[in-house]
C-alpha cells in the first residue's frame, strides 16, 4: 500500500520538495497537491519579466500539467485547504473536499504585506506578488498614465521597471532615504538610483505614506509630511509575511512563520513547513535557495532516508535589477571594526567593494560587474584571509580579463547559488556530455534554472571550456577517472609489460577501481585488440552493448538490425530476402539508412540470432566502432558526368577494410566527380574522381562537430587509393584515443604530421603490414553468433518471465 | 511480501545483466565480479534505458542509453545525475535465486 502524503501549496518550494520525493522513490506515496492559484507550478521569480514584457506565462512554468499526470500526483488547482484534522489524518478544502494524508507538507508560501492605512482597500490598489496582480497592473496600464509604487526594495523596483515599459509615469516611495538599504551599501544605491533615473523612475525618498485617497477608485497618496502626489495605480511592495493562517488555525505552532525543526517537522506529527511559510532557527527565508535546501533534507527524511539535517543557509544576493547587475552577501556594510577596498568607477557606474574584519573577508558588494560574486561568495563562507583576494577583482571590468574569472574559481564554488550548482559540476556535465549551450546546461545539472542571474557565469564557463579545450582545463587527458595515466603512458605499459586482459591492465597499473568504468573497459578493450590481433579475446562483458550485441540499441529498448550491402549496391533477391524477414519477424519499420542501407528497426533482443541466421547476408557493422559504410554515386557506369567508376571502387574499399575495428566509427564516400553526390567531403575517407585519377579527403565529419574534409592527396589508381586508406586507417587505429573521430584526430595530430607519416614508403608498407594482420583476423560476428548456442544464451536470452507465486 | 524463485545462480553471467519480468515488475539481475546478486528495477530513472544491457563494474551499472550510473546496491544514480531505480532483495540457496516483491 502506498502511503498518502499531500502538499498544501503549489508554489515553488513545495513542488521542489516533491520532485525530489519523486526521484527518491517514485512508487512510495500516492501524492495530493492543492494549489489557490489556478495554475500549475511556476516560477515566480519571473513575474517582473512578464510584467516587462520577456517572458509569457508558459514561459515561466516550472512543472507543466503533464509533469503532474506523468508522475501521477494529482492536482487540485484553485482550490483551497480550509482545515487539517490531525487526530484524522485529513484536510478539507473550501469545495467540501475531504482528503486523507499519511504524510503532510505545508508549504503555503507568504501573502504580500499591505499597509494599514486609509485607503489601502481602494480599487487601483494591489500588490505584487501573483499572475493575477500582474495581469491587473498590465490591464490598469491600458487606461491609466500615473503609477505609484510604496517599496524602493527589489520587488518594488521591478514592480516599477514593468510600469516603465508598460508606459505608465511611475513615482517609486520609499520609507529610506536609500534605495534596497538591505542588499546595498549608500554608495552602490546611489548608483543604482541614478541608473534607473536614467531610466525615467522619479523617486520619493524619506517618504512615510499616511493614506490613499480617491472617490470610487485611488486618486493619489498623501504622506505624513502633509505633501501629496497624484496616482491612478498604486502597487504596495512592502515586504510579505508567511501565510500561517491555516496552520494557526489547525493548532500547529506558530512564530512569525510556521516553526520547524531541523527536519523541518512542526509541533504536529506527521505535518511537516517548507519555504516562505517555514520559521527555522528564528529565520523565515525568502529567497529560493534556501527554500530549496529544505526541500531535499524534507524529502529525505520523508522517504525513510534521514541523512543530513537542515542547518539554516548563508544568504547572499545576486540580482539584476533593471539590467542592472547588484551583487551583496555578508556583512557588506562599513562598520567599526571593519576595513575595506573599494574599486568606485564612476565614468562605467561600477563599484566593488570588499569588507575585511581582522584581515578575513566577511562581505562585499559588488555593482555593474557582479561576475567575481559567487567566488567572493565562497570565499566569505570559507572565511579566506584577505591574501586569497586577487587584484584582478579590482581591474576595470572592460580589460577583458574574462576567461582568467571563470578559470581562477575552485570547482566546489558554486555558480547557481538557487540550486547549488558548483563551478565542477557544471564542468563535469559540459566535458561528459558535450554540452554546448546554457540551455543545455540547465537541462543537466539545473544551473541557471530558477532565478537565471548566474546565466552570465555559465556562458563564460561554456566559452572557457569549449574554446580552450583539452589545453587548459584538463592538463592532462587521462584515460578516465579510474586512472591517472594518459593513453600513451597505457599503451607503453601494456606493450613493455605484455599484459593481455583488460583486468591485467587494471590491476598492474593500479586502477583506482577494481573493475574500471563504462569509459575505460570499452577503450582498453579496443587498444588490447589492436596491439595484439588475432590473439586478444574481446571481453563482452567490456563492451558497450551496441558491439557486444551486434545491433544497435533504441531509446525504446529494442534493436535495429543493418546487413552489409557493399557500396549501397544490392539486389532483388537481397530485397526479396529482407521484405520476407522483415513479415516473418513483424519488424515495425524498415528504413533507409544515411549510408545507404537498409535498417530494420524495432527487432526485439532475443529475436537477433535467429533474423541474422534468415538474412543470411553479413553485418553491416552499424552499431560498431568500425568500418561501417561506403557510400558511393552512380559513376560513370550510369552518370552522364561521372568521370570514374566510383561504385566498383567504394565496394572495393568496403570488402577490403570490412570488419576493421577503429577508435571511432569510421564513414567512407567514393564520388566519380567533384559534383560529390556521395558527400564525400564530410566523411572520415572521402574520394573523389578526377580526369585521370582520384582525391583523397581526410577528417571529414557530417556529425556534431560539422568538418569539411582536407585534402590529403591526389593519385592516379585504385591501387594507390586503396594503400592510402589502409595506411591513414592504420595510423589513426594506432594513434588516436578512443573515441576520438578522424575529425578531431586530424585536428589533434596535424594533417602535415599525417602526411609526413604516410608518404614516407618504409613507414607506409609496416601500416599496411600491420593493417592486414588485423584484417586477417576478423569474422563476421553474426555467423559466429548463429553459429554459437552457448553464445545466444550467455548474451541474448533473458531469463523467462516467472509468475509472481511465491516460493515454497 | 513474496518471495519468488527466479532460476539458477548459472544461469547469470558474472557482470552481464539479465532481465526478467515477475508479474507486472521488470527486473535487472546482476552477478559481479565479487559473486554477489542484485535485482533492480529494469528501468534508468533518466529515459527507463534497459539497465541488464549495461556495463556492470563493482556494485555499478552505467545504463546503456545516456550512461547513467545506478548503484546496485541502494538504486541511486551517482552525481551528478539524480534519481532512484527500486532495489528488491536477493537471496541465493541451494544454487537457487530468490527475489523479494
Amino acid at each position: 500500500m502506498k502511503r498518502k502524503l499531500v502538499l498544501v501549496g503549489n508554489g515553488m518550494a513545495g513542488v521542489r520538495c516533491i520532485e525530489e520525493i519523486v526521484k527518491l522513490d517514485r512508487e512510495a506515496f500516492e501524492i495530493t497537491i492543492f494549489g489557490s492559484e489556478p495554475h500549475p507550478n511556476y516560477n515566480r521569480i519571473l513575474l517582473s519579466t512578464v510584467l516587462q514584457g520577456d517572458t509569457s506565462i508558459e514561459e515561466m512554468t516550472l512543472n507543466s500539467w503533464e509533469w503532474y499526470e506523468q508522475n501521477g500526483i494529482r492536482l487540485f488547482a484553485g482550490e483551497t485547504v480550509t482545515d487539517i484534522d490531525h487526530e484524522e489524518r485529513v484536510v478539507r478544502t473550501d469545495r467540501g473536499r475531504v482528503v486523507e494524508y499519511d504524510e503532510l507538507i505545508l508549504a503555503t508560501g507568504s501573502n504580500p504585506f499591505i499597509l494599514p492605512v486609509p485607503g489601502a482597500d481602494l480599487p487601483g490598489v494591489t500588490a505584487f506578488r501573483n499572475i493575477q496582480d500582474c495581469e491587473r497592473m498590465i490591464e490598469y496600464a491600458k487606461a491609466y498614465k500615473k503609477a505609484a509604487v510604496i517599496g524602493g526594495g527589489l520587488l518594488g523596483l521591478e514592480a516599477a521597471r514593468g510600469l516603465l515599459n508598460l508606459g505608465m509615469d511611475v513615482d517609486v516611495i520609499h520609507i529610506f532615504d536609500y534605495l534596497m538599504e538591505r542588499q546595498l551599501d549608500p554608495t552602490a544605491s546611489k548608483l543604482l538610483q541614478r541608473e534607473l533615473e536614467k531610466q525615467g523612475m522619479n523617486f520619493l525618498l524619506r517618504k512615510e505614506t499616511a493614506e490613499l485617497f480617491g472617490d470610487g477608485r485611488v486618486e493619489g497618496v498623501r504622506f505624513k509630511d502633509g505633501t501629496e502626489i497624484a496616482a491612478d495605480l498604486v502597487v504596495m511592495a512592502v515586504g510579505i509575511r508567511p501565510n500561517v493562517d491555516l496552520a494557526r488555525r489547525s493548532g500547529i505552532a506558530v512564530n512569525r512563520g510556521i516553526v520547524v525543526n531541523d527536519y523541518l517537522e512542526t509541533s504536529v506529527p506527521h505535518v511537516y513547513a517548507v519555504g516562505e511559510c517555514a520559521e527555522h532557527r528564528g529565520v523565515v527565508y525568502g529567497l529560493v535557495a534556501p527554500l530549496y535546501e529544505q526541500g531535499k533534507v524534507l524529502a529525505e527524511a520523508i522517504c525513510g532516508r534521514k541523512g543530513k539535517p537542515y542547518e539554516g543557509s548563508v544568504v547572499s544576493t545576486q540580482l539584476k535589477v533593471s539590467g542592472v547587475d547588484v551583487f551583496s552577501a555578508g556583512e557588506f556594510m562599513d562598520v567599526e571594526g571593519t576595513e575595506s577596498i573599494k574599486l568606485y568607477d564612476e565614468a562605467r557606474s561600477v563599484y566593488k567593494k570588499v569588507v575585511v574584519r581582522e584581515g578575513k573577508i566577511v562581505g562585499a558588494v559588488l555593482f555593474g560587474d557582479t561576475k567575481e560574486g559567487r567566488k567572493l561568495l565562497a570565499m566569505i563562507e570559507r572565511g579566506d584571509s584577505l591574501e586569497a583576494l586577487s587584484l584582478s577583482l579590482f581591474a576595470p571590468a572592460s580589460s577583458g580579463g574574462k576567461g582568467s574569472l571563470v578559470a581562477a574559481m575552485a570547482d566546489a564554488d558554486v555558480v547557481c547559488g538557487c540550486n547549488g550548482v558548483t563551478k565542477g559540476a557544471i564542468c563535469q556535465a559540459i566535458a561528459e556530455y558535450g554540452l554546448k549551450t546554457v540551455a543545455e546546461v540547465r537541462d543537466y545539472t539545473n544551473a541557471s534554472r530558477s532565478c537565471g542571474g548566474c546565466k552570465g557565469l555559465v556562458a563564460e564557463l561554456l566559452e572557457h571550456m569549449l574554446g580552450e579545450e583539452a589545453n587548459r582545463y584538463a592538463v592532462k587527458e587521462t584515460i578516465c577517472g579510474c586512472t591517472d595515466l594518459s593513453r600513451e603512458e597505457v599503451l607503453e605499459a601494456i606493450k613493455e609489460k605484455r599484459l593481455m586482459t583488460v583486468k591485467e591492465v587494471m590491476s598492474v597499473l593500479g586502477w583506482k577501481n577494481e573493475e574500471g568504468c563504462s569509459k575505460c573497459r570499452p577503450a582498453l578493450n579496443y587498444y588490447l585488440g589492436m596491439l595484439y590481433p588475432g590473439e586478444y579475446e574481446e571481453e563482452a562483458e567490456s563492451l558497450f552493448v551496441n558491439e557486444r550485441l551486434h545491433a544497435n540499441i533504441q531509446a525504446d529498448g529494442t534493436y535495429s538490425v543493418v546487413p552489409r550491402m557493399y557500396g549501397g549496391v544490392t539486389t532483388a533477391e537481397q530485397l526479396r530476402n529482407i521484405a520476407d524477414v522483415a513479415e516473418k519477424y513483424n519488424v515495425p519499420m524498415i528504413k533507409l539508412t544515411g549510408g545507404q542501407r537498409i535498417d530494420l528497426l524495432g527487432v526485439k533482443k532475443e529475436d537477433l540470432p535467429r533474423i541474422w541466421a534468415d538474412l543470411g547476408m553479413p553485418s553491416g557493422y552499424a552499431y560498431a566502432k568500425a568500418l561501417r559504410t561506403v557510400k558511393t554515386c552512380v559513376g560513370k557506369q550510369f552518370c552522364r558526368f561521372g568521370t570514374q567508376d566510383s561504385t566498383a571502387l567504394g565496394i572495393r574499399m568496403e570488402q577490403t577494410f570490412e570488419r576493421l575495428k577503429t577508435p571511432h566509427k569510421v564513414k567512407m564516400a567514393v564520388s566519380a566527380c567533384p559534383r560529390n553526390c556521395a558527400e564525400s567531403g564530410m566523411k572520415d575517407v572521402g574520394v573523389v574522381g578526377v580526369e585521370g585519377g582520384w582525391e583523397i579527403y581526410v577528417g571529414g565529419n557530417g556529425g556534431t562537430h560539422l568538418r569539411a574534409a582536407d585534402l590529403l592527396c591526389t593519385v592516379k589508381t585504385e591501387e594507390e587509393v586503396i594503400e592510402m586508406t589502409g595506411a591513414f586507417l592504420q595510423y589513426y587505429r594506432e594513434s588516436a584515443h578512443y573515441l576520438e573521430r578522424t575529425s578531431k584526430w586530424v585536428e589533434r595530430v596535424g594533417l602535415e604530421h599525417i602526411r609526413e607519416v604516410l608518404f614516407d614508403v618504409e613507414t607506409r608498407r609496416a601500416l599496411l603490414e600491420r593493417l592486414h594482420k588485423a584484417l586477417a583476423a576478423t569474422k563476421d560476428p553474426w555467423r559466429e553468433i548463429v553459429e554459437n548456442e552457448r553464445l545466444q544464451q550467455t548474451l541474448f536470452r533473458d531469463i523467462g518471465d516467472k509468475e509472481p507465486v511465491p516460493a515454497k | 511480501m513474496a518471495k519468488v524463485e527466479i532460476g539458477r545462480i548459472d544461469q547469470l553471467p558474472k557482470r552481464l545483466g539479465k532481465r526478467v519480468r515477475v508479474g507486472n515488475h521488470e527486473l535487472a539481475l546482476f552477478r559481479t565480479g565479487d559473486g554477489r546478486v542484485y535485482a533492480v528495477e529494469n528501468r534508468c530513472p533518466h529515459k527507463g534505458g534497459d539497465l541488464s544491457q549495461g556495463i556492470v563494474s563493482g556494485e555499478y551499472v552505467f545504463c546503456p542509453l545516456h550512461d547513467w550510473k545506478i548503484c546496485l546496491k541502494d538504486g541511486r544514480a551517482q552525481a551528478p545525475d539524480e534519481g532512484c531505480v527500486k532495489t528488491y532483495r536477493v537471496a541465493v540457496e541451494d544454487g537457487s535465486v530468490y527475489v523479494e516483491l
